[in-house]
């Protein structure tokens, strides 16, 4: 019968392998996980963090800009996407990222509904992504505290 | 994994961040940091000119290439105009060939697309002949 440490691991196992496969991460994160070590052990959480305050900002200022009704500023809003895409980018938030390239392209043509569909999505895509990345961390700390080290997961 | 990452602490190099992304400086800082390279952050050019002024020196110094009040291409500009000859390796994530042209005309020594990695970090190294790869 397994342990509570080699249930939970795999399921962290599983959970990390179906955030990949489903396209929320690549390979960036992974990345950012090699960074992490006894010295910053808390590494990933804290950039994922600073990550979410980020779009959180940025999603404002896009919803603000966009909200000028007949006197949109695309260029303000395309500077905020562009942003959203470099932070996107290096934490590895792979679908954050393939829809500020699908925004930016709205912004480049003025397509006002389609930047307003953009930003509703850019919104779901990241609560979604801070939702499941929570819960990965959660899965983390449970194995910690059940006395088990956290596996090395390859993709 | 750790064996695949060199420590370049002996070799005392220091290096400057500038980029006006909050996730991105974690990210570069880290990574020097996890070479053994000391390295300060700064927030856009004018701040890269500014900490020069004040009499700081670098090894190395990673330039964004988009940030406010003055971007990377006229930091690297003002920088050469300055005297200062340390190597710039240009970070962004725009990599259209006019872009990367007119950045490296600037005065940069090296170009890498965002986002860095261990490996891009070495390449860098290696091209600017910090790290010889063995």
């Amino acid at each position: 019968m397994d342990t509570l440490v080699a249930q939970l691991q795999r399921q962290f196992r599983d959970y990390t392998i179906s955030l990949y496969h489903q396209g929320f991460l690549d390979d960036q994160f992974t990345e950012l996980k090699k960074l992490q070590d006894e010295c910053s052990p808390d590494f990933v959480a804290e950039v994922v963090s600073l990550f979410f305050e980020d779009c959180e900002k940025l999603i404002g200022n896009m919803a603000r800009a966009l909200d000028q009704t007949g006197n949109v500023d695309f260029s303000l809003v395309g500077s905020s996407v562009h942003q959203l895409k470099g932070s996107s980018s290096s934490v590895g938030a792979k679908r954050v990222k393939g829809l500020c390239v699908t925004f930016k392209e709205c912004c480049d043509s003025q397509n006002f509904e389609g930047c307003v569909r953009c930003l509703q999505q850019v919104d779901i895509e990241y609560k979604s992504l801070k939702a499941k990345l929570q819960d990965l961390f959660n899965l983390e700390q449970q194995i910690v505290q059940a006395g088990g080290r956290i596996p090395q997961v390859d993709i | 994994m750790a064996g695949e990452v060199p420590n370049l602490e002996a070799s005392k190099l220091t290096a400057l961040v500038v980029d006006d992304n909050f996730v991105n400086q974690s990210v570069h800082h880290k990574l020097l940091d996890r070479l053994g390279i000391k390295n300060d952050v700064v927030s856009n050019g004018q701040e890269a000119v500014d900490v020069h002024c004040s009499g700081r020196n670098y090894d190395l110094i990673l330039m964004d290439m988009d940030m406010p009040i003055m971007n990377g291409i006229q930091a690297t500009r003002r920088l050469r105009e300055m005297g200062i000859e340390s190597k710039i390796a240009g970070v962004t994530t725009r990599a259209e060939e006019e872009e990367v042209k007119e950045f490296m005309e600037a005065g940069l020594n090296d170009f890498q697309e965002k986002p860095l990695t261990i490996s891009k970090l070495v390449s860098i190294l290696h091209n600017l002949e910090f790290y010889v790869q063995t």
